[in-house]
C-alpha cells in the first residue's frame, strides 16, 4: 500500500496542465518569443495573434466578447482588481459599502478587508447551512451605499454553486456593481455572460488543466463597467492592466479553455459518476456528513466529515491519498475551516472534514482504493477514539463535562 | 509535519488500546482534554493488592503525537507501582518520543491522564477502607 504514489484527489487546488496544452504552449517560450505589443515586426505580431486567439476562447468558453476580457497573473489577481477597481472607481458616485459572503475564497475575503482599512465598510453574509446564499437574506444586506457586491460561482471548499442569475438581477435592480468569482467554475458549470447579469467575473488557468500565474478578468462593456487600474505602466490591455503579457502562459490558458468548452459536457458525466461511486462508498462508514448542498454542487467536489476522528491523525492516515483537509495542520492551535464554520459546523465535525476533488485523470481504481483506504483507516481511529466508544454506549458528548485545557 | 521514528511507530503500531471494566475497584480510570480541543485521552489501569500497575489500556482522540504518547505511558506503567506511575513527568515523555514544541502539550495531556488515573484508583481504595 506505501509503496504506490499518492492518488491525486485535489484538483480543486490544482490540476496538471494537459498534455495538449504543455505542447501548444513551448513554441511561444522558445521559438515565437516575441512581445506581443511588438508592433514593429513579425516577432511581435505573431506573438500577438496568438493572444488574440487564446483571448477568443477564453471569450467563447463563458459566452463573452474578447474585448471583455483582461489577461491577468490569476485569479488572485483578477479579484482584487475587480473589487478594488470598481469600489475605488463608483464610490464617489454610489457610496463605500460593500457586501460579499463569509464563504468566500481569501483573496475576495482579504481584498474586501483591505477596502475596510482604507474606509470603506463591509458585509459578511453568512450563508445558509447548506452553503448557499438565502436570495431575501443577500437582498436585505444590500444598502443605499452599497457600491459592489461580489459572490463566488463555485465555492473552493465545498463545491456549492450559487445562484449567480438571481443574485445578479438582484444587484441590478439595486445597482450595485456585481463581481463573481468563478475560478472553480470553469469547465465544471456552463456560463454565458451573455445572459448572466454580471459586471466583473474572475478567471484562473491552472484549476481548468492550465498553466499556473496566468488568469482573466471579465469586464462587461455592455452597459460599461469601468475599473481603476492596480497595476500602473505601459497601459496593457486597455490601460486596465499593464505589464507584459506572458504569451506562453496566455496561449496556454486559451487552449485549457477550449478544450473545457469541447469536452465538458462528456467529462462531467464521467467524473459525476465517479464522484457518486466515491459518495456512495464513503457514506458506508457510519457517522459521515456532507459538508455543502449536494444538488446545486459540481460533480468534482467532495467534503466529508468523519465524526470522532481527529483531524490530523486522519491526515497522518491517508497520507497515500493527496486530498485536501479542513484543519491546519502545522500549527499548535489548530484553526478549522472558517468555510464549515460559517455552515454552522462544530469544531470537531469541521476538523475532522476531509475535501476529495475529482478530475481529468481520476480514475476508476483510484475511487475503489480511496474508499477501501477510508473505510479501513477511519475503522483503525475509530477503534482509538474514546469519543467513539462513548457514542457507542450511547453517551451525549455535548452533555459531558471535558475538561478543557 | 515531520514526525519522529518513534511517534510514528505508536501511531501505526499503538500498544494496549483498548478499555478495562471501569466497575472493577481494581481498576482506575483517568479521562482529560476535550473534544473541541482536539484531543481527548482516556487512560486505565489496573493496580494488583500490592498497588502494582499490572496492566494499562487506552483511548486517544488526537492527532499522531498524543496517540503516541499515550501508547508509550502505557508500556511504561505496567509493573510500576502506583507512586512511580504518579511521578512520571511529561517532559520524559516529550523526550523520548522527540516531540516538537507545538506538540508538548500532548505530552502534558498523557502526564495529566496518568495522574488522574491514579487519584481515581485511590479514591476507589480509599471507599473501599471507609466502607
Amino acid at each position: 500500500m506505501s509503496e504506490r504514489q499518492p492518488i491525486y484527489l485535489d484538483y480543486s487546488a490544482t490540476t496538471p496542465v494537459d498534455p495538449r496544452v504543455a505542447e501548444k504552449m513551448i513554441p511561444f517560450i522558445t521559438e515565437h518569443f516575441g512581445n506581443p505589443a511588438s508592433r514593429s515586426h513579425p516577432f511581435g505580431w505573431t506573438a500577438e495573434k496568438a493572444v488574440e486567439i487564446a483571448r477568443e476562447e477564453v471569450a467563447k468558453l463563458v459566452g463573452a466578447d474578447p474585448r471583455e476580457i483582461v489577461w491577468t497573473s490569476g485569479a488572485t489577481e483578477s479579484n482584487n482588481l475587480a473589487i478594488k477597481g470598481a469600489a475605488n472607481f463608483y464610490a464617489a458616485t454610489k457610496g463605500k459599502h460593500i457586501l460579499t459572503i463569509a464563504t468566500e475564497h481569501k483573496a475576495v475575503i482579504d481584498t474586501v478587508r483591505e477596502l475596510e482599512r482604507v474606509g470603506f465598510t463591509a458585509t459578511y453574509l453568512q450563508p445558509e447551512p447548506n452553503g448557499l446564499v438565502d436570495l431575501a437574506k443577500f437582498k436585505a444586506a444590500i444598502q443605499p451605499d452599497t457600491v459592489l457586491a461580489s459572490v463566488m460561482l463555485v465555492n473552493n471548499e465545498i463545491g456549492v454553486i450559487q445562484d449567480i442569475e438571481a443574485l445578479g438581477n438582484i444587484c441590478r435592480e439595486n445597482n450595485v456593481v456585481f463581481h463573481v468569482d468563478a475560478a472553480q467554475a470553469t469547465g465544471k458549470v456552463a456560463i454565458n455572460l451573455e445572459k448572466l447579469p454580471v459586471d466583473l467575473m474572475s478567471f484562473s488557468a491552472h484549476k481548468t488543466y492550465g498553466p499556473k500565474g496566468v488568469g482573466a478578468l471579465y469586464v462587461r462593456r455592455k452597459p460599461r463597467i469601468r475599473i481603476e487600474a492596480q497595476m500602473h505602466g505601459g497601459g496593457h490591455e486597455r490601460g486596465m492592466r499593464s505589464g507584459t503579457l506572458a504569451t506562453h502562459q496566455i496561449v496556454g490558458m486559451g487552449e485549457a479553455f477550449r478544450i473545457a468548452r469541447e469536452e465538458m459536457e462528456f467529462e462531467n458525466a464521467r467524473i459525476r459518476k465517479l464522484r457518486d461511486k466515491l459518495l456512495h462508498g464513503l457514506q458506508t462508514i457510519e457517522e459521515t456528513y456532507v459538508n455543502g448542498d449536494l444538488e446545486h454542487r459540481i460533480p468534482h467536489n467532495l467534503n466529508i466529515s468523519f465524526n470522532y476522528v481527529e483531524g490530523e491523525s486522519l491526515i497522518m492516515a491517508v497520507k497515500d491519498i493527496a486530498v485536501s483537509s479542513g484543519s491546519a495542520c502545522t500549527s499548535a492551535s489548530l484553526e478549522p475551516s472558517y468555510v464549515l464554520r460559517a455552515l454552522g459546523r462544530n469544531d470537531e465535525l469541521a476538523h475532522s472534514s476531509i475535501r476529495f476533488s475529482i478530475g481529468r485523470f481520476t480514475t476508476e481504481a483510484d475511487v475503489d482504493y480511496t474508499i477501501e483506504l477510508m473505510k479501513s483507516k477511519i475503522g483503525k481511529l475509530r477503534e482509538l477514539s474514546p469519543l467513539w466508544e462513548m457514542f457507542k454506549d450511547g453517551i451525549d458528548l455535548s452533555k459531558v463535562q471535558w475538561a478543557a485545557h | 509535519m515531520a514526525y519522529s521514528d518513534k511517534v510514528l511507530d505508536h501511531y501505526e503500531n499503538p500498544r494496549n488500546v483498548g478499555s478495562l471494566d471501569k466497575n472493577d475497584p481494581n481498576v482506575g480510570t483517568g479521562m482529560v482534554g476535550a473534544p473541541a480541543c482536539g484531543d481527548v485521552m482516556k487512560l486505565m489501569i489496573k493496580v494488583n493488592d500490592s498497588g502494582i500497575i499490572e496492566d494499562a489500556k487506552f483511548k486517544t482522540y488526537g492527532c499522531g503525537s498524543a496517540i503516541a504518547s499515550s501508547s508509550l505511558v502505557t508500556e511504561w506503567l505496567k509493573g510500576k507501582t502506583i507512586d512511580e506511575a504518579y511521578a512520571i513527568k511529561n517532559s520524559a515523555i516529550a523526550e523520548e518520543l522527540a516531540l516538537p514544541p507545538v506538540k508538548i502539550h500532548c505530552s502534558v495531556l498523557a502526564e495529566d491522564a496518568i495522574k488522574a488515573a491514579v487519584a481515581d484508583i485511590k479514591a476507589k481504595q480509599l471507599a473501599k477502607e471507609t466502607a
